[in-house]
């Protein structure tokens, strides 16, 4: 057994979490390279200390591939005795070391970006606080503990949404962010109340024991395993949880980057395939991730078609990517999925990161129709924007989306859950994604320029951006396909923590026919794109100026309307029963008896005339109706 | 003899002073504080008493009072007593810090009314006895009347009238419930007495149960609020001084939950068992309807106190769902709604005392000259929507958990009020601290209002990384009441002997 890993575990999170408290307090005093170093070296600690795990784990894996760091008992009442405890497996090994290496880097870049924001020292401290929050998700073994972290990353993603406050529409993204992934989260702790009910626990690794000797398609497992499905569904916008994604944008772009591309968003990926043993026990709702994925990647990757905003485009990418790995989970090919995540996280980042960089030289412009021919005065940007590209678009062979993508196409292809449906629809998907990404490109970087250049990015946002591109190309050689070569290293290492794949009926087929599907439709996206933006550009135009391609168009631009249906449906009716009960009608019950009293008050009060005759008259009447009740 | 002083130092203190104002309006004020200190002086030993306790209460007195019908002063802490007296004692403190520069006239009158609410309070807390515990739960009444009558703002005369006349009538009729049930008592047994003990074990038709259950619930069903019962509570908190919100919502609110917890449950549990259904959907629906109506104030003041409804609904809920998690729980949001929604109606105190408006369309983007405040106000906002790591989440996890296994159908409907208060808490964050900088500069927090916040902050984050300091202190109480209340005997061993560990 090992030394200093399970000493190191904690201080992973502790670094961020520190950097994150002492800029809270001191940090409007400090100068600004002093927030700089303090909010980046507390990531890049993290990192450290993560990489040094990571070289001990696999150079002497503890018992069981997996370790626990128990640091205190959270509470103990009537056997729920949650403690916080630290869980290294495998799977939160890849996560912990993509959050920190990624966030690093884009903390980084965020040193130069922010460069002169009054607000320098609280972005630095809340992107600190989300590093710590995310690697408590990750790293919990008790499921109130994930929550916890889960719940803290949403409140970072809320606070670096609205980060630029002044601007309402920010904070009204920002709110929308939280309230709806909170719907999620709220289903999801109702799934943890049925989940301690039935199982007596809510640590995951004993949980997910207990339900192993379970009756598999039980309605309470699938229904935990629906609840918490509910989770990830908001967390990782997918349908129908997914239109926050799109608004989240408001924030600065390198929070784009770390929160909504490669980290916070696939929580809900990593929350599945951590307890894969539960869904694998409620096929049911593991086949509906397969369709919600199917369903979000293909709404999406048409829905960013039609943006004009490079962000939002980057947005529905994710949102579609993010599909990817739902349909890897849905299929069981589970190391596919954390494959494809973290290729997704090196490639996507950078995607925004390079975006970022056009941005800032655009006068902070996000329209891609009034930028162009970008390629030759930022060479750098554009190189590396071009790589993040072609491994979002899977181009085959060189990039690490390819390997990544083949890999759940694959795995839906052959995978006994499976389907040719399942995988026909990756392929469109595959296809779309190219079309819109090379659309990015030659609008951008190609074509005439539109807006004239005010800053130039200098090292602190190359150097994350090199690489990045880097890692967007070589991570994904550490696992090809069989007839490239069969490279098993990742899911090989993923084997203790994920099961693989079941395969089907299909596995002795050769993967040449998919593999070369997969290509194609990749290449021709990019042929298509070529085609439509670069050199015919009016036929795109003509196409949208006619009566069907314009409403097509303002569908897709809206995201399928989700947004209007759901105001609809659920806000404005809110905002109604809201102002009509403002007065709290119940208060009418006490309204209306202190107001008969007072009526009641009067009205006997005008009996106090004064006068004597009307009182010997009343007194008279009164003695009359007395003596005739009497005699009667 | 301890806990008498407890209960005495602030009635003394308050009298001294009321009389101190001669010399200079601060006396009053280092009156309060030096009384309430000695106060928490007064509880170390009872706090490093309750470890060790083998029994249920830790520190206890017995007198004499009225022997010819058997009432007796008789006071006692256990741990659930133990930690709403510290709440008591740390937010009378508050309440005197934060009224510093608020009040300014009949400085002295204003403390003395303020320390004999508090020493109600802790009455109320401690009583063992029936008449004796009704006897504070006058006295903490009064004063609190003329707090809001006499400081309060605007509307005070009708807000004070309405908070009276519905705390009053619920408590004459648990008066009559206490008298009902001494009678029976003395009628079964012969003796004549309103000791908690021996009142436990009084057998009671279901009918009259009820009735008698009722009455009880009158009075606490008010002072929580019950949905249907709480039209005063808006009025009071919002034409109340600072200082009476805090103690309106930090304190008298949970005196009705106590007394639902220690008086209510254990007295009457098959009534209360038979009530169970509709207690839970009282407070269910409370915790949806306050979080709806506290969306659409347009008063801030008045938003915070809707907040209130909502989450004193979990306390409903859990009380009536009655197992340990749940009334865990209860305890739990006592603390920590008591120290959220306190420090929340400070913050509102210091923007009214700065722009002179409650109007919540008459503020925008504060946050620009006020950073300090705004955190303060995001941190308490989030506490408030029950963010994890804070001890509100923790409070509503419990009593959610706990009422699950009691009616799942009721529990879902519930935790929707976990999306409604995400609602309502980022909307006032957003219109108050939010949006365009307003043209007014107001000066930030001072030293000593950063230094009130943060002392509200540090427990709310300690209990909800750490709860178990404050669940280990109440678990024998809490274990104590569900266990009774599952036994449903007549045998409850009573308090003292120890009997339930």
């Amino acid at each position: 057994m090992t030394a200093y890993m399970p000493d190191l575990i904690q201080l992973i999170p502790a670094f961020p979490f520190a950097g994150a408290f002492f800029l809270i307090l001191r940090g409007r005093r400090l100068p600004m390279q002093a927030t700089a170093v303090i909010g980046s070296g507390s990531v890049g600690l993290s990192a450290l200390a993560g990489i040094a795990v990571a070289i001990e784990f696999i150079s002497s894996p503890p018992v069981g591939h997996a370790l626990y760091k128990t640091l205190w008992r959270w509470m103990d009442v009537g056997g729920l005795s949650p403690s916080v405890t630290l869980y290294l497996d495998p799977l939160s090994l890849i996560m912990l070391l993509v959050v920190t290496i990624v966030g690093f880097l884009i903390h980084i870049y965020s040193t130069e970006f922010m460069e002169g924001d009054e607000g320098y020292s609280r972005f630095f401290a809340y992107m600190n606080m989300f590093i710590g929050a995310m690697l408590v998700l990750v790293l919990a073994d008790d499921l109130l503990l994930l929550y916890l972290g889960w719940e803290g990353v949403g409140l970072c993603s809320y606070l670096l949404i609205g980060f630029w406050y002044k601007n309402p529409a920010n904070g009204y993204a920002a709110r929308k962010a939280f309230v709806i992934t909170r719907i999620g989260d709220t289903a999801m702790a109702v799934g943890l109340f049925l989940l301690f009910t039935e199982s007596g626990t809510l640590r995951i690794q004993d949980m997910l024991m207990s339900a192993e000797a379970g009756r598999p398609g039980g309605l309470t497992i699938s229904l935990a395993a629906g609840l918490l499905l509910a989770g990830a569904v908001g967390k990782s916008a997918q349908l129908p949880l997914q239109t926050w994604l799109p608004d989240a944008m408001a924030g600065p772009t390198p929070v784009s980057a770390l929160i909504h591309a490669a980290t916070m968003v696939t929580a809900g990926v990593y929350l599945i395939a951590r307890m894969h043993t539960l869904f694998e026990l409620a096929p049911a709702v593991q086949t509906a991730v397969a369709v919600i994925g199917v369903a979000t990647l293909l709404v999406s990757a048409a829905s960013a078609l039609a943006q004009r905003d490079i962000k939002r485009v980057l947005a529905y990418s994710t949102m579609s990517q993010i599909g990817y790995m739902f349909l890897a989970l849905g299929a069981g090919a589970w190391s596919a999925a954390i494959f494809h995540f973290m290729t997704h996280a090196f490639f996507k980042a950078l995607l925004f990161l390079a975006a970022g960089a056009v941005i800032i030289s655009q006068h902070h412009e996000h329209d891609m129709f009034r930028m162009g021919g970008l390629r030759k005065r930022l060479p750098l940007t554009f190189i590396t924007f071009l790589v993040g590209s072609a491994s979002l678009s899977s181009l085959p062979l060189i990039t690490a989306g390819f390997y990544s993508k083949e890999l759940i196409l694959w795995g839906a292809w052959s995978s006994a859950k499976g389907g040719h449906w399942l995988w026909a629809a990756g392929i469109i998907g595959a296809f779309l994604t190219s079309v819109y990404t090379f659309r990015m490109v030659f609008l951008i970087f190609y074509g005439e320029q539109k807006t004239e250049l005010s800053r130039l990015p200098g090292l602190r946002m190359h150097i994350p951006l090199m690489i990045l591109a880097l890692f967007s190309i070589a991570g994904g050689f550490i696992e090809t396909p069989k007839i490239l070569g069969g490279v098993d290293v990742f899911s090989s290492f993923m084997n203790s923590a994920l099961p693989q794949e079941v395969k089907g009926h299909l596995s002795g087929h050769s993967e040449l026919m998919p593999l070369g599907a997969a290509s194609l439709a990749s290449i021709s996206g990019v042929f298509i794109a070529y085609m439509l933006f670069f050199k015919t550009p009016h036929a795109s135009e003509q196409m949208v100026r006619t009566r069907l391609g314009g409403m097509l168009r303002r569908f897709m631009l809206s995201g399928w309307g989700f947004d209007r249906l759901y105001d609809t449906l659920f806000v404005r009716p809110f905002i109604r029963i809201a102002s009509v009960s403002r007065d709290d009608f119940i208060d009418l019950i006490s309204k209306v008896l202190a107001a008969s009293a007072a009526v009641m008050s009067r009205a006997l009060s005008l009996t106090q005339t004064g006068k004597v005759r009307w009182y010997a008259f009343a007194v008279g009447l009164g003695a009359a109706i007395l003596i005739w009740t009497a005699v009667l | 003899m301890l806990i008498l002083l407890l209960v005495s130092i602030p009635i003394i203190g308050g009298i001294v002073a009321w009389a101190a104002e001669k010399a200079g309006t601060s006396w009053p004020r280092w009156v309060s504080i030096f009384a309430l200190g000695l106060d928490i002086i007064m509880m170390i030993p009872v706090l490093s008493a309750i470890p060790h306790s083998r029994g249920v209460w830790s520190a206890e007195f017995r007198a004499e009072w009225i022997s010819a019908i058997g009432a007796s002063i008789h006071l006692a802490i256990d741990g659930m007593s133990l930690l709403l007296v510290i709440l008591t004692l740390f937010l009378g403190m508050i309440s005197v810090l934060c009224s510093w520069t608020e009040i300014r006239e009949r400085v002295g009158f204003f403390h003395f009314n303020l320390l004999w609410t508090l020493s109600g309070i802790i009455g109320v807390f401690t009583a063992l006895d029936l008449l004796l515990f009704y006897f504070f739960w006058e006295l903490m009444l009064i004063p609190m009347y003329l707090l809001i009558n006499i400081w309060g703002h605007e509307n005070r005369v009708y807000a004070s009238y309405k908070f009276f006349i519905f705390t009053q009538a619920g408590g004459l009729l648990m008066l009559v419930a206490i008298l009902a049930l001494y009678f029976i008592h003395k009628e079964q047994t012969g003796a004549a007495t309103f000791g908690y003990a021996d009142l436990l074990g009084t057998r009671l038709s279901p009918e009259t149960g009820m009735l008698l259950m009722l009455g009880f619930f009158a009075a606490f069903g008010v002072k929580i609020p019950a949905l249907f019962l709480h039209t005063w509570l808006p009025d009071a908190h919002t034409e109340a001084p600072t200082a009476g919100s805090v103690i309106l919502a930090g304190l008298l609110l949970k005196t009705g939950a106590y007394g639902l917890l220690r008086f209510l449950i254990p007295l009457f549990p098959d009534a209360a068992r038979e009530f169970a259904a509709v207690g839970m959907l009282i407070g269910t629906a409370g915790i949806l309807y306050g979080a709806v109506l506290a969306f659409a104030q347009k008063d801030l003041k008045r938003l915070v106190a809707y907040t209130s409804i909502s989450h004193m609904g979990f306390v409903l809920l859990g009380a009536f769902a009655g197992n340990e998690l749940s009334l865990q729980g209860c305890v739990m949001q006592m603390l920590s709604h008591g120290l959220s929604t306190g420090a929340l109606f400070i913050i509102v105190g210091a923007i009214q005392e700065r722009l002179h408006t409650r109007d919540i369309g008459r503020m925008s983007g504060l946050w620009q000259a006020m950073p300090r405040m705004g955190g303060f106000a995001l941190f308490f906002g989030l506490a408030s929507l029950g963010l994890p790591g804070m001890a509100n989440f923790i409070a509503e996890f419990l009593v959610l958990i706990g009422s699950f296994r009691v009616s799942v159908p009721l529990t879902v409907i519930a935790s929707l009020g976990l999306i409604a208060s995400a609602v309502y808490s980022l909307w006032m964050i957003q219109r108050v601290f939010h949006g365009s900088p307003s043209h007014e500069t107001p000066p930030d927090i001072s030293f000593r209002e950063t230094m009130v916040l943060l002392s509200m902050m540090l427990p709310i984050l300690w209990l909800g990384l750490f709860p178990q300091t404050a669940l280990r202190v109440s678990s024998s109480s809490i274990e104590a009441i569900a266990q009774h209340r599952l036994s449903h005997s007549m045998d409850y061993p009573g308090p003292g002997s120890g009997g339930l560990r």
